[in-house]
């Protein structure tokens, strides 16, 4: 096995002690086929124990191991060393508060992802004793939304979120547009009040950003912009007195 | 020491010059300012037409300089390459198109938009009488 030196530059911060984050640098022997989270590990269980850092499956599942690699927000599980340089940077995810070293405080996305009502609402009831039905094409219209792993790489890459906190971001309106889209759902209305408000699409500027960085390839852009047009037609229909339809 | 989370500094008016993505996007954006100059142009245009022969043709000849050449040639470029491919590109996210219960890939819907650009010009080329 090849083995392959890696440069690791570590943003640190403990915030019983420092004022402000700052950088470690670690020398790591790094195989070949690691990826970077083998690597961090590698300084955990060798190097320094006292770094703090969050993961859990290492196979893009758990969505925990979001950092920015050389600037970039990455799942660090699939992200491999032998498509880095030598010497790799790697910070807390953007936009988000430091809890310690690359943890991130994360409270303010998991309210939005409640906030977006993401379940099945209905007003009809339900089929008695028997399961929805739902046709593959319909779906095939939201599956892709539903891939999201919530790691929040695409909260690290949105500028309009850096701008404006108070923005729902990529993941939780995809989230949204997931339930809006699926068959069994009613509740589109009832989600449109916070969807269509200023902190809603409309503060999207569509800078594709978080498509781009995604490693589930959800597209959370493309549920936004669908969800420009579909707002947009809302409020026509109501200007033009037609019966809201849900679909 | 601080005991609580450090919240890193976000630069309201130097943010895009961070990365090369950023960048891009901002050049997209600034097109907005050759939109709104072609605007003025198209009602100043119009204002001439509307004063008579003589207002239309010194409206025809306040065009006819190098300057007014170059701004017309930078702007047609730069709104093929930021708006007309970029927008082309993204148009496919923004309307999934779905056929027989399949999601139809993007590229038809891109290809759609480019005929129907070509089809419009041409309207547009006739109209003007060029062909
Ligand atoms: S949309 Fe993509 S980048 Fe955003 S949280 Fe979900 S999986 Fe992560
Ligand atoms: S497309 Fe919208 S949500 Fe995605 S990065 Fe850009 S501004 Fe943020």
């Amino acid at each position: 096995m090849t083995i392959r030196q890696l440069e690791l530059e570590v943003m640190r911060y403990d915030p019983e002690k420092d004022e402000a984050p700052w950088f470690q640098n670690y020398s790591v022997p790094c195989e070949e086929d690691w990826a970077i989270l083998d690597a961090i590990n590698y300084v955990k269980e060798n190097i320094d124990t006292t770094l703090s850092y969050r993961w859990s499956c290492h196979m893009m599942v758990c969505g925990s191991c979001g950092m920015m690699v050389n600037g970039e927000p990455s799942l660090t599980c699939k992200t491999f060393i032998r498509d880095l340089p030598d010497k790799v940077r790697i910070e807390p995810l953007e936009n988000f508060p430091i809890e310690r070293d690359l943890v991130v405080v994360l409270d303010d996305v998991m309210q939005k992802l409640h906030k977006v009502q993401p379940y099945i609402i209905r007003k009809d009831a339900p089929p008695q004793d028997k399961e929805f039905k739902q046709s593959p094409g319909a779906l095939e219209k939201f599956k892709q939304y539903t891939m999201c792993i919530n790691c929040m790489c695409c909260y690290a890459a949105c500028p309009q979120y850096g701008l404006n906190q108070n923005f729902i971001g990529p993941a939780a309106l995809a989230l949204a547009h997931r339930y809006n889209l699926d068959s069994r759902d009613q509740g589109k209305s009832q989600r449109l009040d916070i969807l269509a408000d200023h902190d809603g699409v409309w503060d999207c500027s569509f800078v594709g950003a978080c498509s781009e960085v995604c490693p589930k390839h959800v597209d959370p852009a493309a549920a936004i912009q669908q969800m420009k047009i579909d707002g947009a037609m809302e409020w026509w229909k109501q200007k033009l007195g037609f019966p809201g339809g849900e679909s | 020491m601080s005991s609580q989370p450090y919240v890193r500094p976000f630069s309201k008016t130097t943010w895009y010059m961070r990365k090369g993505r950023y960048k891009v996007y901002m050049l997209r954006e600034v097109t907005c300012l050759l939109v709104g100059f072609y605007a003025f142009l198209t009602i100043a245009g119009l204002a001439a037409l509307a004063k008579g022969p003589n207002a239309w043709i010194s409206f025809l000849v306040s065009q006819q300089n190098t300057a007014m050449i170059a701004f017309h040639a930078i702007a047609l470029l730069y709104f093929l390459f930021f708006q007309t491919f970029a927008w082309f590109k993204l148009a496919p996210k923004a309307m999934p198109i779905q056929v027989g219960g399949k999601n139809l890939s993007g590229q038809y819907v891109v290809i759609g938009h480019y005929i129907a650009w070509a089809v419009l010009s041409a309207f547009i080329f006739w109209l003007a009488g060029v062909i």
